[in-house]
């Protein structure tokens, strides 16, 4: 088995911008006290850079033909999507605090037509990739320039569908898609070497047709970098493995399993967040 | 019938540029001219149906109508989340034409049999669900499948069936067809099972009963407004379905009747495969014969309605 030339260290330290989005996803946890908190955090950086600095959109035209389409397949990092999403001004802050109540339009996993700016409903694993190819292979029969990004997780990696889906990618040649796989090496029940190890990961990829990078899914710079490159070739799909750290930015929640998902969490838990991810 | 499906699906692509077609590696030559003149909205995929499914939802979300061509039971069992979440849930405009619904494969044997695609499709919202009677009903029902909002499926027989409906014969999506009228029963039936009826009623006339036939393509949504009209004032019915009697077009039928209130001396009676997976190969036609989905089932069913009504009602003067 290869082992990555890259990794994401627990503890490393984040940036004020990290933080406060962290701080805003603990936000949304407060509302319902409940939510992937774990994989939220894993993903900040990826969508982050993402909506910062990489996809062409407008909030007030969710719907804007010419928008680059971003699909977060492992739809329960939700979390981290609908705090940049609020952000950014596809909906108004206050549905942040309406998270899974029968009165708001955030849910536990994100939907198509309740949330603008979420391009697909996702939630059960190894659906976005696929979507993701026939947006890429309508941009491609329209000769339109907006490209396609698909997130996924190293636990949704499991299923079938996703490699059925890179097959496909592959032998159409869509360089107007990018997978991004958050990898943080730790799904429900344990690790992902334990349950169902995928290494070597890049090469699957590349065996599937796709150009692979790999780089440190919480630096920021790097994330810039290669995603300012993409199509990483020509005439191939792009995977971008992000090494991550789940639960990233609080001692207590790097790497820690019990908080992949949470329900009832407490108030000393929230406060513990909040002053982890103090901005000082 | 699959023939005049899929040269439907060239016909109206080449009017409407929305229009693509999606195969899951089926039939060397499918559509060669479609191919050769719209290449671009010619996709031919692996053996990969959960995919090719989103893939479909894809293009769709972008404003496409997906036509999707591959074998009923590997489009409907095999990749059952995907219709469920990808097409039903965003309400995509894909058409799934389901190759060999029912018993068409059955000498290939049970793992390509079809015979509860209606019953688990029946269970998703937003749906619809087609089963024409022969290939000049699906030449009138392809059009109407451009425009209708949301998915649908559209379950093909084994190719060459008799046509048994006018070619005069309307077609909307989610309307009932009577083909004759007769107040001793009602004989429901969806796809070829037509033909078996019209069959029967020749028999039960000769003998003295003669019957209404309704024709159902659209299983859902069901018109079940029509339905109850034609139902209502008739003592017998019978549901005649090419698919397993759990949750199938006789099952929407038994749910209407025990919801409509009717008369409790109605009788009802449901044809189609037993709660089983064939025991044996042969032909469609042999597995029909089989599990009594025929002219002669159809007439045995009747005349058996008939008579424990009579014995009900003792004597003449039950009320039509």
């Amino acid at each position: 088995m290869s082992v990555s030339p890259i990794a994401s260290e627990r503890g490393t330290a984040l940036d004020a911008r990290s933080r406060a989005i962290r701080r805003e996803i603990v936000g949304v946890l407060a509302a319902a006290r409940r939510g992937h908190v774990g994989s939220a955090f894993s993903l900040v950086e990826i969508l982050r850079v993402l909506y910062d600095d990489v996809l062409r959109y407008d909030p007030a035209q969710p719907r804007w033909r010419g928008r680059d389409r971003c699909i977060l397949s492992k739809g329960h990092g939700c979390l981290a999507l609908y705090a940049i999403l609020a952000e950014k001004g596809f909906f108004d802050r206050a549905e942040l605090a309406k998270f899974c109540r029968a009165d708001g339009i955030l849910g536990g996993h994100p939907e198509y037509g309740k949330v603008p700016g979420v391009e697909a409903s996702t939630g059960s694993l190894g659906h976005g990739l696929s979507i993701g190819i026939g947006f890429a292979l309508n941009a491609r029969y329209e000769g339109a320039k907006h490209r396609t990004f698909v997130i996924i997780g190293d636990g949704e990696s499991n299923e079938g569908s996703v490699w059925e889906a890179a097959l496909s990618a592959g032998k159409h040649r869509l360089d107007n898609l990018v997978v991004l796989v958050d990898y943080n090496k730790q799904q429900s029940y344990a690790t992902t070497a334990e349950v169902q190890d995928l290494e070597p990961l890049a090469a699957k990829w590349e065996a599937f047709g796709f150009a692979a990078a790999e780089v440190d899914g919480h630096d920021v710079a790097a994330l810039r970098a290669v995603l300012s490159r993409v199509p990483l070739r020509p005439g191939r799909p792009s995977v971008v493995i992000c090494h991550t750290v789940k639960g990233k930015g609080v001692d207590f929640v790097e790497g820690n399993l019990d908080w992949h998902h949470k329900n009832k969490v407490s108030d000393e838990e929230l406060t513990g967040l909040l002053s982890a991810l103090e901005i000082g | 019938m699959r023939k005049a499906c899929l040269d439907m699906v060239y016909e109206l692509a080449k009017r409407d540029e929305r229009i693509f077609f999606i195969g899951s590696d089926l039939g060397v030559g499918t559509l060669k001219q479609f191919k050769a003149e719209m290449p671009g909205r010619f996709i031919m995929e692996g053996v990969s149906e959960q995919n090719v499914i989103g893939m479909a939802a894809g293009l769709a979300l972008e404003g496409r109508i997906v036509y999707v061509n591959t074998i009923a039971t590997f489009l409907t069992r095999r990749c059952f989340e995907q219709l469920a979440l990808d097409l039903c849930l965003h309400r995509t405009n894909v058409r799934l034409i389901g190759n060999g619904g029912g018993l068409v494969y059955a000498p290939l044997g049970p793992t390509h049999l079809a015979i509860e695609d209606i019953a688990i499709l029946r269970a998703l919202p937003h749906m619809t669900i087609l089963a024409p009677a022969d290939a000049g009903e699906m030449r009138r029902l392809m059009p109407a499948t451009v425009e209708h909002a949301g998915p649908v499926y559209i379950r093909l027989a084994k190719g060459g069936d008799p046509i048994v409906t006018p070619g005069d014969l309307p077609f909307a999506i989610g309307r009932i067809y009577p083909m004759r009228r007769g107040g001793d029963a009602v004989v429901v039936t969806t796809g070829v099972a037509l033909g078996a009826a019209l069959e029967a009623a020749k028999t039960l006339t000769a003998e003295g009963l003669e019957i209404t036939i309704l024709h159902v393509p659209t299983v859902k949504p069901l018109d079940t407004e029509a339905l109850l009209d034609y139902m209502a004032p008739v003592p017998a019915v019978v549901t005649v379905e090419e698919h397993t009697l759990m949750g199938g077009l006789g099952s929407a039928v038994a749910e209407l009747i025990a919801e409509a209130g009717f008369d409790p001396g109605k009788r009802f009676a449901r044809l189609g495969i037993p709660d089983v997976f064939a025991k044996e190969y042969g032909s469609q036609a042999s597995l029909m014969d089989r599990y009594g989905i025929n002219a002669a089932g159809i007439v045995a069913a009747v005349r058996q309605l008939s008579e424990k009504r009579s014995e009900r009602v003792t004597g003449a003067g039950a009320a039509r």
